[in-house]
């Protein structure tokens, strides 16, 4: 399994809701038609998402790497 | 997705064909392109949500089918500005404003001041004759008005969908479609309202 999970930029999400179609896990959701949110638990770091995603807001990041942007 | 059980709302990309087709033979099915303007409030006042973008929009699914299964797009990721804010209000506001002027040309055909102009407007700048699409009927003339107006704002915003299509990722278009744009406001609205 990849180290790396999916992210997403809610800022700048449209909440098309492409990614969550494609997301071979179902581990995207649309929050209340606001942005998309990613279960890190269920996503495998496939990167599929990221690839369909039209305005380009997904970005894969290291575990290692989220976890310490979480902890501060 | 090849092993997701398809359901039936996974198939509207054909009637976002069947739609234009209907409307080259007969102008007066461009009336049916409202179901495409008001059931997507609909999900977004009442729900609260975006279900028919991300379920049950025939047009982006056509997009998706083009661009991703025939091949159609080059998949590239669009500049930055397409998927920007004052882009996106800014092209809702120009697109509402198209609307409303096509709205007042319905009126004045109502009122008697202008004629029926049997053509379809591309780009709001390009007239198309398309006469054989109307020979008469039992419909008053702003209905027909109505029609033509309405079906080149359908077909124009889906050849612009197309060509950002072609150009960047399948579904560029949904990152400036009015209708999303409009939706989401409204399911930001709602949601900021419940949070006070
Ligand atoms: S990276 Fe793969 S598993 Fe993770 S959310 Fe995206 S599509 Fe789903
Ligand atoms: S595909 Fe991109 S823009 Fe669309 S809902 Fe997913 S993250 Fe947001
Ligand atoms: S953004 Fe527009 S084209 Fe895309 S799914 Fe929503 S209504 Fe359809």
């Amino acid at each position: 399994m990849s180290k790396r999970r999916a992210t997403v930029n809610i800022e700048v999400c449209v909440a098309c809701g492409v990614c969550a179609n494609q997301c071979p896990r179902g581990a995207i959701s649309i929050n209340r038609g606001c942005y998309a949110q990613v279960d890190v638990d269920r996503c495998v770091g496939c990167g599929i998402c990221e690839k369909a995603c039209p305005a380009n807001v997904i970005t894969l990041l290291d575990i290692e790497d989220m976890e310490a942007r979480n902890g501060k | 997705m090849a092993n997701k059980k398809k359901n039936w709302y996974d198939y509207l990309w054909i009637w976002s064909i069947v739609y234009f087709a209907l409307g080259f033979f007969n102008i007066m099915f461009a009336w049916l392109g409202l179901i495409d303007f008001i059931l997507p409030l609909i999900f977004a006042l009442v729900g609260g949500n975006k279900w028919f973008c991300n379920h049950m929009c025939g047009r982006g699914q056509l997009f998706w089918i083009l661009g991703r299964n025939a091949k159609c797009s080059r998949r590239k990721p669009a500049p930055r500005w397409i998927s920007s804010k004052w882009f996106r209000y800014g092209f809702m506001i120009f697109f509402l404003i198209m609307f409303g002027t096509m709205i007042f040309q319905t009126y004045q055909v109502f009122a008697g001041a202008s004629g029926l102009k049997q053509v379809v407007k591309l780009f709001w700048t390009f007239k198309v004759p398309w006469q054989w699409a109307y020979s008469g009927g039992p419909f008053p003339q702003w209905m027909v008005q109505f029609s033509y107006g309405f079906y080149s704002l359908m077909l124009t915003s889906t050849l612009i969908g197309l060509i950002v299509m072609v150009l960047y990722r399948e579904r560029t278009w949904c990152t400036f479609c009015p209708m999303g744009t409009m939706t989401q406001g409204i399911c930001q609205l709602k949601a900021n309202g419940d949070r006070k």
